[in-house]
């Protein structure tokens, strides 16, 4: 039981990388932009979160108050998301290159000046870069009282998590609400279905779609700064982040483009990455394991392209850019 | 009493590059009135009218309304003005519900969806439409996407509204429902402008018919005082005559046996039901019905693109010796000789290369017989001339892309090719859909010609008028089944039209 639940939580820590990386493209591909250098972006958010909360902390020293300190962390990660994918959007949008190679071009440029800030700190401060002991518990501290950790079972499945993870629920439903109930939310589905249509009913096509694109890449930077945070400890570790910007691009087709799918989908997701750490079956080698979660996109896609649900489909004008004097 | 003058355009000239789609045009809109726009295809009547929706700017010229020189500069200054106009290609987001589509860039304060769907209701009420206001557009028929559209402009407050060729797609059904509330609105003081190449619904609608020919203004005559003939001459600019002639084949010989063929869709409908008939070589066979009634079904099939359940189909070659063609696949039938010039609601989205030009799209269909990598430009771009002079298609030249060019030109290049193939069994559907009458009559004498080289032309189409003219032979269809076959020579139009409503139990027959 206890390891059950001790592997529930495992999965809910991952779970939570996982959800702010997959929300962010959420809000970026219902544009119609399909942005795949969330692995950059989620790098950069690693590497900038930590140079953050890092370099406050030098500078304040012994007085680094922890809620600022995570503050700052999520701040520089998503500045340097929103950056990251201010490129992608003038490339796409204005300049109309080619999404996917863009994308595939962010990737590459996003891990590199990733590894290049981690590296840096790292040799300019002299080999070892981590934050104090007081700002890792900060980081890593619960946010209810211990009473409701302690109750039997659900107290640790439920009462148990980082900051991180109820921040990641609380935006997920408020993008919920957002694409539900705000003319905002609809104005900027209706673009990324059809631009032209939006366009002829007078919606400035240029602004949702750089808007959606910027905040969603600064979304997504956010779960790099929380992975290093939380389950590297603190450090730059770029071993760890490798290949979940691409998760969390699988997991947007798996959420079927639902920011409350997110929730339960990322933990599912977490969960498949860790078992191979925790559950080791001796004949099954980890590699597989490791393509679960590819291949249980797999099935969702065509499990949903069988059905053939107008609303479960992609948003329709996804990868496509927009030109409004084509004919 | 003499109704109050909404919009008056003055001189107004639009070019495109060297193509002159406006020069010096003047049209006059009245409230109160349908006005009619007339003109072949590619004569400028969708450019003039883009310019009254703030799509396109004119080069020159000026557009008045009510007596004040206004400027239209996008689509969201032309509802300002209450202008609205309803496009050939729809503009509607198809996740979206009725309503939600209807307010789309309405900035009018918080955003509430059902007082927003009351004051649908209340639209469709006042005028006569029906549409559930929370359905999603993906679940509506083409005529319900047109009516929502023509809610949205009125929803905007327009009162000046334009329908580009509002009834190419629309059953005759649809059309006079539409035509009702065209009425009503007419009633109501509004000012209406349609776009149509089908005579008879000029006649039956409109208060004045303007006609354009090859960008330039012609006139403007009360419907009252003319007729179809006299539109037509004024529309081509010289005589022309509005028969078909329909020449008796000397031999003709079986060439097609369809034999109890049966098809079943993806939810398990049947959508033909043991079909059976022969087509002869040297005869055009009409195929009639309410549309939906598995006319697209029988086509497709027989061109290897629908499943078939039961059933067969059997080609004869010259030699007397039969093929069977259930079971092969599009590519092996057409190797055969069965071509098909099927014309689909999306012109470009069939067999078209937008980008490219004439010639370019007619060796897509050429390509596969040339020998070696290389390919050879000489024999399409023949091919594509003669099209080009046959149909008049309106272009600047045989490489210019078939995007730029008007909706009916479009499609005749598509229709031209097809022909050009020289089939031995020539399928066509809507064959004349969105082509001006002119054009239309050059198909109906193409596919005659066809028909006394001896070719098998299924002919399925929509104006029964047309079908009693053109056809030797029948064929009706009913939710699926065959009512009956009759001759075309000795019947009437009444004696079809019941055949085609005739099993009012299946579902088919009802739409
Ligand atoms: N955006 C454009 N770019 C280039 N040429 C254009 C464009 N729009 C229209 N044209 C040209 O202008 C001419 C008039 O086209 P238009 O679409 O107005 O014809 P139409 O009268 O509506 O014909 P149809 O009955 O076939 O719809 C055509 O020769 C067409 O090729
Ligand atoms: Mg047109």
């Amino acid at each position: 039981m206890s390891t059950l639940i001790t592997l529930i939580v495992a999965a809910v820590t991952f779970g939570t990388v996982l959800m702010y990386g997959t929300l962010g493209e959420i809000l970026t591909e219902k544009t119609g932009n399909l942005n795949l250098g969330v692995e950059g972006i989620m790098y950069m958010g690693g590497a900038f979160g930590l140079a953050g909360a890092f370099y406050y902390e030098k500078a304040a020293g012994a007085a680094a108050s922890g809620p600022l300190a995570i503050s700052i962390a999520i701040l520089s990660a998503f500045v340097a998301g929103m950056a990251a994918s201010a490129i992608y959007s003038f490339l796409t949008i204005t300049l109309r290159a080619n999404q996917n190679v863009t994308g595939l071009a962010l990737s590459i440029f996003g891990t590199g000046i990733g590894q290049f800030v981690g590296e840096f700190m790292r040799v300019s401060e002299g080999g070892y870069v981590a934050l104090s002991n007081h700002l890792k518990d900060a980081f890593n501290a619960t946010v209810f009282p211990s009473f409701f950790i302690n109750i039997p079972v659900v107290g640790r499945i439920f009462f148990s998590h980082t900051v991180f993870f109820y921040l990641a629920v609380i935006l997920a439903v408020l993008m919920y609400l957002f694409f539900k109930k705000t003319r905002t939310g609809m104005y900027l589905t209706a673009v990324g279905e059809s631009p032209s249509t939006s366009d002829a009913a007078g919606i400035n096509v240029t602004k949702y779609k750089y808007l959606g694109t910027t905040i969603g890449g600064g979304i997504s930077a956010i779960g790099g700064m929380v992975y290093i945070m939380t389950t590297a400890g603190c450090v730059w570790n770029h071993e760890g982040l490798s290949g979940v910007g691409w998760l969390a691009v699988a997991l947007v087709i798996f959420c079927i483009w639902r920011p409350l799918n997110a929730i339960w989908g990322s933990v599912l997701f977490g969960a498949m990455m860790i078992m191979y750490l925790r559950v080791s079956i001796p004949f099954i080698p980890t590699e597989i394991y490791k393509i679960l979660p590819y291949i249980v996109t797999v099935i969702v896609l065509v499990l949903t392209s069988m059905k053939n649900s107008r609303d479960k489909q992609p948003p329709a004008s996804l990868g496509l850019n927009y030109f409004r004097e084509e004919r | 009493m003499e109704n109050k003058c909404a919009i008056e355009m003055r001189n107004i000239t639009k070019r495109f590059g060297q193509v002159v789609a406006n020069d010096s045009i003047n049209l006059k809109l009245y409230r109160g009135e349908i006005l009619a726009l007339l003109g072949e295809n590619g004569s400028g009547k969708t450019t003039l009218m883009n310019m009254l929706s703030g799509i396109y700017q004119p080069d020159a010229g000026e557009i008045f309304k009510d007596e004040e020189q206004i400027y239209i500069h996008s689509p969201r200054e032309a509802y300002e003005y209450g202008i609205g106009m309803i496009h050939q290609h729809y503009k509607l987001i198809e996740v979206f519900s009725a309503t939600q589509n209807i307010i789309l860039g309405l900035n009018d304060g918080k955003m509430d969806l059902s007082a927003a769907e009351k004051k649908v209701k209340e639209i469709c009420d006042r005028y006569g439409f029906e549409i559930d206001p929370s359905k999603k557009v993906y679940d509506m028929s083409v005529s319900q996407k047109q009516t929502i559209e023509i809610v949205k402009m009125l929803y905007r407050g327009a009162d000046i509204l334009i329908l580009d060729e509002p009834t190419a797609v629309l059953t005759p059904q649809e059309t006079n429902k539409l035509f009702k509330v065209l009425k009503n609105m007419k009633m109501d003081g509004k000012a209406i402008v349609i776009i149509t190449h089908k005579l008879h619904e000029v006649m039956d609608v409109s208060d004045k018919v303007a006609v354009l020919r090859k960008g330039q203004y012609i006139g403007t005559v009360n419907t009252s005082e003319t007729n179809p003939q006299a539109l037509t001459d004024m529309m081509v600019g010289h005589a022309v005559s509005l028969n078909i002639d329909r020449p008796k084949y000397a031999e003709p010989k079986k060439k097609l046996i369809v034999e109890g063929l049966t098809c079943i869709d993806a939810e398990g409908i049947k959508k033909l039901d043991s079909v059976s008939f022969c087509a002869y070589t040297g005869e055009i066979l009409g195929v009639a019905g309410i549309s939906g009634s598995g006319q697209k079904e029988l086509l497709e099939a027989m061109t290897g693109l629908y499943p078939v359940k039961e059933g067969s189909i059997r080609f004869i070659n010259d030699s007397g010796s039969e093929v069977e063609l259930v079971g092969l696949t599009p590519k092996r039938i057409r190797a055969t000789g069965v071509g098909m010039a099927f014309v689909p609601e999306d012109r470009l989205g069939m067999g078209l290369v937008g980008s490219m030009g004439m010639t370019g799209n007619m060796m897509l269909r050429s390509w596969k017989n040339g020998r070696g990598a290389l390919l050879k430009k000489k024999e399409p771009e023949e091919l594509a001339n003669r099209v080009w002079k046959d149909l008049d298609v309106v272009t600047p030249g045989v490489n210019y892309p078939v995007r730029r060019l008007s909706g009916g030109n479009v499609q005749k290049v598509l229709v031209g090719r097809e022909i050009a193939s020289q089939p031995e069994v020539l399928l066509t559907a809507y064959a004349v859909r969105g082509l001006d009458i002119n054009t239309s009559y050059t198909i109906y004498n193409l596919l005659t010609e066809q028909k006394m080289n001896g070719v098998a032309v299924v002919y399925v189409g929509e104006d029964l008028d047309v079908l009693l003219e053109l056809a030797d032979r029948i064929l009706v269809l009913c939710g699926g089944q065959v009512a009956g076959v009759v001759d075309a020579r000795n019947t009437t139009k009444e004696e079809v039209g019941l055949m085609m409503t005739q099993f009012n139990t299946s579902g088919g027959a009802h739409e």
